[in-house]
């Protein structure tokens, strides 16, 4: 047993001693959590400029997909774990962890000029007049399609298309024999997935989540018509295995040939036509997204962002790297390194102005006016308690849209037929905001 | 532990097994106190979340909620038919690689050429981890447009079935079996190798043929086996998360949603506390269920 | 009587047919993480192609691999170790000195293992972050040791009771105390029954998931979080996910195959004689 009792000693001391390497330095090592989209990879590589910089500051990443990274995170903020300095967090997360005080609010000095940040996006990351996070790229939605496929069809796409159209067109192009599917949408299940993309065909469609006293609406005529028009594009044109397609999924089908036409964030409009990530980069072409009947309806605005923790022990080496990550001079150096074309699109102003990124990106100025005049808090076809033109800015979202996705999905997959699934779907949303005290 | 009480009883045998039991606790303890601490803690933390109104991400949701976050779960609809889908994913595989570990068994027995080779491959899938197994076979294998397998019923003229929305529970159920097959081949396989060449040398004198002498000679010997691979995999099967997560995420709708992932949305998705522990408790109470009976019809390992 | 060759022909085509196909999915992977991402995904797929490094090159700029390994290899052994510690002398306990509760601890034992983690994730999380352990090898080492406590027990008791009681008894003449039993006489009785053990809790150390990507982030974190920053990321990503795949499968695989005798040899001598 003394031997055992030593290699027990051993192995605890070694390995406790081993946990903490950083806290004989007295540099400062920030742990920054973030998702493992291109973008954020480009960061991580850079970085080593940023150390360069800032002697004394290390910096320790986390890189994770987005599922697991939203878990931990939260899990960390919610329980002040005080794990990460730094977070990646959408612009879903900011209003209601600033509300909560988990945040520390940022205040960036004159030279970063904050007022070059483009205002929709910069509204959506301030509580009560201050800034929580700040914004690392964002992004409106657009359709995407092949103007190969188009022009041999014999098609041209109007400068503001309607949903009834597009699916004529997916009809014409759709050619399964060849591996090219008419239309690609997001079928993943999850509420930052298919749901945010069907969250904005429902506002346009004339729908919404909840009404004015927070019952759900999902067994309405606009969500019936949605969900029909919704299945039947993608039946009828989608790519097999529509529903495990996320937008990294679709971003590789459509790179790679599989789709005609696409509706989507606007940040893929970089990384398609960027030649090292696509084969389609010189006949993609690009649109508005489509209208349907309602027409009018919140516009999607999304952003990644990067925020402090309340519970950071080195709030100023964080500020610090924040402040650097979302700066002119940031997208300066990723325009020096990897060209124009790659730089984090959708939250600057001076970014858009700039002529060598309009040579670069054609499709900068389009991508520019969508971001500018996203309006989140549009109005919907009838009056609404909540914000968010993808998603509905309350805790229990999540929970709720991913259900609803996967109610969603199982319509797709023919499992369920649209009726019962959308009476399923109120039935679990109803007893969802009961439980959560929405509903008496 | 379960050695504190000795009652004294009359006769030599027993006295001496009594002194004996006196000294063992020191060395039986450690794992058992340990194991206690593990199970209660937590167990008693979950069981008082149980019963509090508990979200991470609404922390305005706080105090006593009696029976609430288990009268949410029992009356889910999605409650039952994720126990539905355990049994069935559960059931599937068990079937699975216990009849195919058996036969795979009985042919790695025989001699042929370069039989040891192909015995490190077949193996080989346990020991990769379930994430990677997950994600090869969704991106690799089974994707409806790159996959290796769609390519070759194409290449056979068949238009490729979308596995995870066509054929979901089934297809999670193949994946995982390709796990587990693997193990269920190397525990049967030793075990069929410790059965004496003589035993079926004899039955074949006697006329057995090959089949007869499988059900008459081999099986019977490999009843033990067949227990501990069932046990064993029961274990590990109740709670499969990984490759679910990864493939389908409980879907499409809740078609591969088993107990472990349903506590997990609840938990994780929907960071309700509450509710998820509700869930866990649920699953501790059913767990034993199933372990009592578990050893009851298999474990005669267990009996002591 | 012997079989035919053309029986014999056939039995190998099946052995190997079989092995073949259970073995593709990884020889599929092997081979992908040495296509560029273009090629990964061309339909049909190639087996002909450019081999390139360019893929490891990605992964290992982006993570550094040895990190990952290093931590997956001190908290699988620190785990497994720590768990044949304690299992060993409680086992012992269990098959020569049974009380009418031994069946019934083991049972519960056993129960443990059938709960899903995620129950229990919220309440063990507050229990690290209070005790620091958040992040640490030494906090997933002890997760680890009591995840596999209850298995490792079990093995060891169906390993140890299959020892003759005689030989024990015989050793205990000699004098030898209970300790010096344990050590002396059954340790070496049963070492291939221990080394399967002990190998099986390495395996199930190293390919969990669920605890190692939930309670570390950076200093700690193992292979499996290595795998969660390539699984599903923006744009083409089959090539990398196969590079860093293989590089998080292969140190086990490769181990697995190299001990697979040693884990035969004792699972022969115990549980399924």
């Amino acid at each position: 047993m003394r031997l055992s009792a030593c290699t027990f000693a051993v192995l605890l001391g070694g390995s406790s001693l081993s946990a903490f390497p950083a806290a004989a330095r007295a540099d400062t090592t920030l742990t920054i959590a973030t998702v493992n989209n291109g973008d954020m990879v480009v960061m991580q590589k850079l970085s080593p400029e940023f150390e360069r910089t800032h002697p004394g500051i290390h910096l320790n990443w986390v890189v994770l997909e987005e599922n697991v990274l939203r878990q931990r995170v939260t899990t960390d903020i919610a329980t002040r774990a005080g794990q990460f300095d730094i977070m990646t967090i959408g612009n879903y997360e900011v209003p209601i962890w600033s509300k909560q005080n988990w945040l520390h609010p940022i205040t960036p000095a004159a030279g970063y000029d904050a007022d070059d940040l483009i205002k929709p996006v910069r509204q959506g990351l301030t509580y009560k007049g201050k800034l929580y996070a700040l914004p690392f790229y964002a992004e409106s939605a657009m359709t995407y399609y092949r103007t190969d496929l188009f022009k041999h069809a014999g098609l041209t796409m109007p400068a503001a298309p309607t949903y009834q159209q597009i699916r004529e067109f997916a009809d014409k192009i759709n050619d399964p024999s060849h591996q090219i599917y008419g239309m690609c949408l997001r079928g993943k299940p999850g509420w930052g997935e298919n749901i945010a993309y069907f969250t904005s065909l429902l506002n346009t469609f004339g729908g919404q989540w909840f009404d004015m006293t927070w019952h759900p609406m999902l067994d309405s005529k606009p969500w019936h018509a949605a969900v029909n028009y919704y299945d039947g594009i993608l039946k009828a044109d989608g790519p097999p295995g529509a529903t495990s397609n996320g937008f990294n999924e679709n971003l590789a089908l459509f790179a790679s040939g599989h789709c005609g036409m696409w509706i989507d964030s606007t940040v893929a409009s970089g990384l398609l036509y960027d030649k090292k990530q696509s084969q389609v980069s010189d006949t993609v072409g690009f649109a508005p997204i489509p209208k349907g009947p309602y027409g009018r309806g919140p516009t999607w605005l999304w952003s990644w962002n990067l925020a402090i923790p309340a519970s950071s022990k080195q709030i100023d080496a964080a500020e610090s790297f924040v402040t650097w990550a979302t700066s002119k001079e940031y997208i300066a150096l990723v325009a020096k390194q990897n060209g124009w074309v790659a730089v984090p699109p959708g939250t600057r102003a001076s970014t858009y102005a700039n002529p060598e990124y309009q040579k670069a990106a054609p499709f900068a100025s389009f991508v520019e006016k969508a971001i500018e005049t996203a309006d989140p808090n549009g109005q919907t076809a009838g009056p609404r308690p909540y914000r968010g033109a993808q998603f509905v800015d309350i805790p229990q979202f999540q929970a709720i849209g991913t259900q609803v996705g996967q109610t969603l999905a199982g319509t797709l997959s023919g499992q369920q037929s649209v009726d019962l699934a959308l009476h399923a779907a109120q039935a679990s949303t109803t007893r969802t905001m009961r439980q959560s005290g929405y509903l008496k | 532990m379960s050695t504190t009480i000795a009652t004294p009883t009359p006769g030599r045998r027993f006295a001496r097994k009594t002194s004996r039991s006196g000294v063992t606790l020191p060395l039986i303890a450690p794992a058992v106190v340990i194991l206690l601490i593990w199970s209660i803690v937590p167990l008693v933390m979950t069981l008082w979340y149980s019963f509090q109104h508990y979200n991470l991400v609404d922390p305005t949701q706080t105090g006593f909620a009696g029976f609430d976050n288990y009268q949410y779960l029992l009356t889910d609809p999605d409650f039952w038919s994720s126990l539905i889908n355990t049994l069935i994913l559960v059931g599937g595989v068990l079937l699975i690689t216990v009849c195919g570990g058996t036969l795979l068994a009985v042919l790695y027995d025989q001699d042929f050429f370069g039989r040891g080779v192909a015995r490190l491959l077949v193996i080989a899938p346990f020991f990769v981890m379930p994430t990677v197994s997950a994600l090869v076979w969704k991106n690799l294998m089974l994707h409806p447009i790159y996959g290796v397998v769609s390519s070759l019923l194409r290449g056979v003229g068949i238009t490729p079935v979308d596995w995870f929305s066509q054929v979901p529970l089934l297809t999670v159920v193949g994946i995982v079996s390709w796990e587990w097959l693997p193990f269920a081949v190397l525990i049967l396989l030793t075990a069929v190798q410790s059965l004496d060449h003589e035993q079926r040398e004899a039955a074949r004198m006697d006329g057995a043929g090959a089949i007869a002498s499988f059900f008459y000679i081999t099986l019977p010997h490999l009843r033990r086996a067949i227990g501990v691979v069932v046990m064993i995999e029961m274990i590990f099967l109740l709670t499969i998360f990984a490759e679910i997560i990864v493939t389908t995420s409980g879907g499409p709708g809740v078609a591969t949603t088993n107990l472990a992932f349903l506590i997990y949305a609840r938990a994780l998705l929907q960071f309700d506390v509450g509710g998820g522990s509700a869930g866990g408790v649920i699953a501790i109470i059913l767990a034993n269920i199933v372990a009592f009976f578990l050893v009851r019809s298999f474990a005669r390992n267990l009996e002591v | 009587m012997r079989p035919s060759i053309a029986k014999k022909i056939a039995i190998a085509l099946l052995g190997w047919g079989i092995a073949i196909v259970m073995f593709f999915p990884i020889f599929w992977m092997f081979i992908t993480g040495f296509k560029s991402e273009v090629d990964a995904v061309s339909t049909p797929p190639h087996l002909f192609f450019h081999p390139t490094l360019q893929s490891y090159a990605e992964v290992q700029s982006r993570a550094n691999y040895w990190l990952f390994a290093m931590n997956s290899v001190i908290i699988s052994v620190g785990g497994t170790v720590l768990a044949l510690l304690l299992a060993i002398p409680a086992a012992y306990v269990m098959a020569f000195f049974p009380t009418h509760r031994t069946r019934g601890t083991l049972l519960w034992m056993l129960s443990t293992k059938m709960l899903p983690p995620v129950g229990v994730l919220i309440p063990i999380y507050l229990i690290l972050r209070a005790t620091g352990l958040l992040d640490t090898r030494t906090g997933l080492v002890l997760i680890y040791m009591l995840m596999n406590l209850p298995i490792v027990v079990w093995m060891l008791f169906t390993f140890f009771k299959e020892v003759p009681r005689e030989i024990l008894e015989a050793g205990r003449m000699d004098g030898a105390g209970r300790m010096g039993e344990l050590r002396h006489v059954l340790m070496p009785l049963s070492l291939p029954g221990i080394a399967s053990t002990g190998l099986l809790s390495l395996i199930l150390c190293w390919n969990e998931a669920f605890w190692s990507l939930n309670l570390t982030s950076s200093r700690a974190a193992p292979l499996t979080a290595f795998i969660a920053s390539f699984s599903s990321p923006e744009g083409l990503f089959f090539a990398k996910l196969s590079a860093a795949s293989t590089l998080a499968v292969a140190p086990i695989l490769i181990f697995g195959w190299l001990s697979q005798r040693q884990l035969v040899r004792g699972l022969t001598f115990g549980a399924v004689k």
